[in-house]
């Protein structure tokens, strides 16, 4: 009998990793409808760039106040988590504290953990407040409905609810208390419970650290549903962030390809393809299977935190297009076509719905004026221009839905070399005026 | 302007068994549009007056693509591309400069992928290297003092990483440089990128180009240098819908230079 704590907290355990794992092999499963990309490449830049916009968060300090608030509840989040460890240990095995015997490094660590805690918990609160009562303008665009609104909300009462426990749970805990180690802010904490029996002090221990490590469970398969994934996905997403500079839009090889045959003098254009000519590429995205890899796990990673969209000129000036938008479109798009997959024994059915109309509206598309800024401001590497050049890409070669000025644009080029309807025998008249 | 401009041609080296130094790639706006024409001529002098020996491909120059690729059409971009590059590898072209961003970054960035590689610089680029080679004379001549705030093209800027060129031309003005809140990183566009420039903006609450004026106005600068022949025409725009022609002038880095030293 006394071994029943140790199985049920077992089987939570399983319970609660196991549900992440099935999670997160769908999340990969995702990603993986998306195009392969190369990204074998510069290997040394691409780990600094995780070194420092991930690990470092060089990006996010661009914005001084939530930047170290976000600082500081990364950094309690990673160290504390070391404590997880032992209350991991002591559920399976039904110890105490089973690095307590560490004397003063744990009573070190433990400080640590007290002190951090606090800070989270007051970086939290800020952050609440920023959301709620100050209502910064970022949290407040049209897309920040619902549950992405909720969602913002939902992790900072969680951060608060286990920091306290984690706190509640050193103040109550008799033996650690006498032992008088570590407990730099909890001997404090304990002074509320002064009056209360050993008996319901151990309840409260008890019931505190059981709350707490459920709750880290449920919070851990809560990523999943929550932009909050990015805990995980920033260090990926950031070592396939691109390294080359931003104003190099990606080459359409299938293009490059049919180019070089028209430019060929000794290809006969009038000649039938090949019957075994493969079938014409589809330029351009309309759909998230027509997006890379990299892309889908730029969907994955957004933190919704709409620094992209708080520069973007086309949304300050009030047009729809709202780069954040365009990467919660994609993953909530690749979310359905998970579901699908699920449904129907992991083979897409054709669902008449696509990202492209559905999702993204070619008004948002063609108000982009390709400035980079979102991609700049993106702390953890995502590249929202991307996806929208991809989707021009489509409205334009297969749908030939340009706006009618950027036809005539293009069928100037095409005709005289220059966007505008000048001849290019003209080109050098300026010389001479 | 009655003297003429001394502008050889790629052809025109050529033809003598010649290569210049650099090829200077005008661009459609540097060719066609009026504005951008006085920024085309500005240069030349200052290229004549360094004595730089540069050709232009003249008639033989076509759009790169760039408002192409960006609206979507990356047919046409490489059809442009390749034919550019044609014409180019044919000269053998090894360097070139170029005063609109658009221009540099494509070149720079789009051909090499389609077998056009070459060294691509701005403008400011070029000019800070030959005044650091003291090729060029730059000093402050009428603007010296002057409050002048600069404009970063998106294209130079972000997409490339070019802050300090331009920048470190007007400090050679001697002028008193104010940056405006959104600078560098962090620049507003001007809202001609993307093939903007060629067609309405979407529904809106306001112009990008005014919110961006605005902001220039707003440091008190008597000249918004830009970089950019796209850029100044928007901003020159700006300027007109605020009704501050008086007060306010948008002026490439190349004119100016070319204005204080009396060229
Ligand atoms: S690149 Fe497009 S979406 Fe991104 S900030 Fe600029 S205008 Fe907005
Ligand atoms: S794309 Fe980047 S900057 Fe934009 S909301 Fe997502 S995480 Fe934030």
């Amino acid at each position: 009998m006394q071994y029943i704590p140790n199985i049920i907290f077992l089987l939570l355990l399983i319970a609660g990793v196991g549900y992440f794992t099935i999670n997160i092999r769908k999340v990969i499963r995702n990603i993986k409808q998306g195009i392969p990309v190369d990204a074998s490449d510069n290997k040394a830049e691409r780990y600094g760039n995780v070194a420092r916009i991930a690990l470092g968060q060089s990006k996010m300090v661009k914005r001084p106040v939530s930047g170290i608030l976000h600082f500081i509840t990364y950094v309690g989040f990673i160290i504390i988590n070391i404590e997880v460890l032992e209350i991991i240990i002591d559920g399976i095995f039904g110890t105490h504290r089973a690095f307590s015997g560490m004397g003063s490094v744990y009573g070190f660590l433990i400080a640590c953990f007290e002190i951090l805690a606090v800070l989270v918990f007051v970086s939290v609160v800020i952050f609440w407040l920023r959301r709620n009562i100050i209502k910064i303008k970022r949290f407040f665009k049209p897309e920040m409905k619902g549950w992405p609104k909720q969602d913002g909300n939902f992790i900072l009462y969680f951060e608060m609810i286990l920091m306290a426990l984690f706190l509640i749970m050193n103040a109550t805990d008799v033996p650690f208390q006498q032992m008088n180690n570590g407990n730099v802010i909890s001997q404090h904490i304990a002074g509320f419970f002064s009056g209360t029996s050993e008996s319901t002090l151990h309840i409260i221990e008890r019931s505190a650290w059981w709350i707490h490590i459920i709750g880290i469970l449920i919070f851990l398969n809560y990523l999943y549903f929550s932009k909050h994934l990015h805990i995980l996905l920033a260090f990926p997403n950031v070592y396939f962030g691109r390294v080359t500079p931003k104003g190099q839009f990606k080459n359409n090889e299938a293009v490059t390809a049919e180019v070089k045959m028209m430019m060929d003098p000794n290809v006969d254009p009038f000649a039938a393809p090949p019957a075994d000519a493969p079938a014409p590429a589809k330029f351009g995205a309309s759909d998230v299977m027509d997006l890379t890899q990299i892309q889908l796990l730029n969907a994955y990673t957004c933190t919704e935190c709409g620094r992209c969209t708080d520069e973007c000129p086309a949304n300050k000036t009030g047009k729809k297009l709202s780069p954040r938008k365009i990467m919660m479109d994609t993953r909530d798009r690749l979310q359905e076509v998970g579901k699908n997959l699920d449904a129907n024994k992991g083979v897409f059915v054709p669902d008449n719905k696509q990202l492209l109309g559905d999702y993204i509206s070619t008004e948002e598309l063609w108000a982009c004026t390709t400035c980079n800024a979102c991609v700049e401001a993106c702390p953890v590497s995502i590249d929202p221009l991307s996806i929208i050049m991809d989707m021009r890409q489509y409205l334009v070669m297969e749908q030939s839905a340009a706006p009618n000025e950027l036809n005539v644009t293009m069928t100037n080029i095409e005709n005289n070399g220059a966007p505008w309807p000048f001849n290019q025998q003209d080109r050098l008249n300026w010389a001479k005026e | 302007m009655s003297e003429l401009l001394k502008v050889p041609t790629m052809a025109e080296f050529m033809a003598q068994g010649k290569q210049p130094e650099v090829l200077f790639w005008v661009g459609c706006a540097g060719s066609f549009d009026d504005r951008a024409k006085k920024i085309t001529k500005a240069f030349v002098k200052l290229l004549n007056n360094a004595g730089v020996e540069f050709a232009v491909l003249g008639t033989e120059e076509s759009c790169t693509g760039d408002p192409a690729k960006r609206a979507g059409n990356e047919f046409l971009f490489q059809m442009q591309a390749v034919t550019n590059i044609e014409v180019m590898n044919a000269y053998e072209v090894k360097k070139i400069v170029t005063a609109c961003p658009h221009c540099f970054n494509t070149i720079n960035n789009e051909y090499p992928q389609l077998g056009g590689k070459y060294e691509v610089m701005h403008h400011t680029q070029f000019l800070k290297e030959l005044l650091n080679e003291g090729r060029l004379k730059v000093e402050g001549g009428k603007f010296k003092g002057k409050k002048i705030t600069f404009h970063d093209p998106c294209y130079l800027g972000r997409a490339n990483g070019e802050y300090e060129a331009p920048r470190d031309l007007l400090r050679k003005l001697e002028v008193e440089l104010v940056e405006m809140k959104r600078c560098k990183t962090k620049g507003l566009c001007c809202g001609a990128g993307g093939s903007q420039m060629f067609k309405e903006a979407e529904p809106g609450t306001k112009e990008i180009n005014i919110e961006r004026t605005e902001e220039a106005i707003e440091t008190g600068a008597e000249i918004i240098a830009a970089g950019c022949p796209f850029c100044n025409t928007m901003m020159t725009d700006g300027v007109k819908h605020e009704e501050k022609e008086g007060d306010v002038k948008v002026m490439d880095v190349a004119e100016m230079i070319a204005t204080a030293g009396d060229l």
